[in-house]
């Protein structure tokens, strides 16, 4: 079989490297992947098959599964996305920085996600998608501050201002965390307090198994999404070094031609 | 108008069925986590061709 023939690189630019492995893949993601995709169809059958309705949520439980599943990763990634972040403003670390993004990145996809599935929930307990209720409101707040997050990141900076710009953002959005968690004791709410994560979880059995068995599956893909954005991260900031390098080598030939 | 009569009651349908919402719930959750990562390893594909392979240590 023929190789494929690649156009020349242009003058000054970087040619493509086309040796080795060319993704983000590697045994450990696919580990990762593999046991995401088992767990989620094993998931999908406990939630649908096995798992009884709920003596007082009933049906709606099932919603119960990936809501309570994705908010908890998004919370745990929050929480390791605002530790990279001091740790990337404190030790002025690159790694940290997009390990930072990175997190935050999937953390803002799954509360999005939590938000969206628990208007549908609304809709099947409370009859309406969306209502000013304290946890509602106080979540879309969070998920509009890492969507600003996000946001002042891709503004264009120096890697040390891009930096601290957005560490700052990052650390007031994970402020908001605690709030969001007591905002259903501080104030009012239609929406229920702790199911599950207490010592006294008011479910139990099959169904708070596979509430159990859901925050491990989804705290699996989460790990495997963020390995994968982590890369792409990477490699987008590997290759903008390249390309300066390539900018300021070609400057310099410009330069000694003029010389010359 | 009898197409959106149509489209109406489908919506009516979906947003008030206690199983329509619960498959709705799901397939949006794993759905966009599909959509989002497809498009997360397609950069992924794509970068990695215009990097060095020294800087892919992963591989």
């Amino acid at each position: 079989m023929t190789q494929p023939v690649t156009p020349a690189a242009p003058e000054g630019s970087v040619a493509p490297d086309r040796s080795g492995a060319l993704s983000t893949s590697s045994r450990g993601t696919r580990v990762l992947g593999a046991l995401s995709l088992v767990g989620l169809v094993v998931l999908v059958l406990f939630s649908f098959a096995f798992s009884k309705p709920d003596a007082e949520l009933g049906e709606s439980i099932r919603i119960m599964y990936v809501h309570v599943s994705t908010v908890t990763a998004a919370y745990c990634l929050m929480l390791a996305s605002a530790g990279f972040s001091i740790f990337a403003m404190w030790k002025r670390s690159q790694f940290a920085d997009l390990a930072a993004h990175s997190t935050a990145e999937v953390a803002t996809l799954l509360l999005g996600l939590t938000v969206v599935v628990g208007a549908i929930w609304g809709r099947m307990t409370w009859g309406v998608f969306w209502t000013w209720d304290a946890r509602l409101t106080s979540t879309a707040i969070l998920f509009l501050m890492y969507v600003g997050y996000l946001a002042v990141r891709s503004l264009p900076a120096g890697f040390r201002a891009r930096s601290v710009r957005s560490g700052v953002v990052n650390l007031l959005a994970a402020a908001m965390i605690p709030v969001v968690r007591e905002s259903v004791n501080w104030w009012a709410s239609l929406h229920q307090n702790e199911t599950a994560l207490t010592l006294d979880p008011s479910i139990s059995g099959l169904q708070y198994f596979t509430l159990m068995l859901s925050m491990v599956v989804f705290a699996v893909l989460a790990v495997w999404m963020v390995v994968h954005r982590f890369r792409v991260a990477w490699l987008e900031d590997q290759l903008s070094e390249v390309g300066l390098d390539a900018a300021i080598e070609a400057r310099r030939k410009e330069a000694v031609g003029v010389v010359s | 108008m009898t197409a959106v009569a149509v489209l109406a009651a489908v919506l009516a349908e979906i947003t008030t069925d206690t199983w329509w919402l619960i498959a709705l719930a799901w397939v949006l959750t794993l759905g966009a986590v599909a959509l989002y990562m497809a498009s997360v390893i397609r950069r992924g594909r794509r970068l990695s061709r215009q990097v060095p392979e020294s800087s892919r240590r992963w591989m």
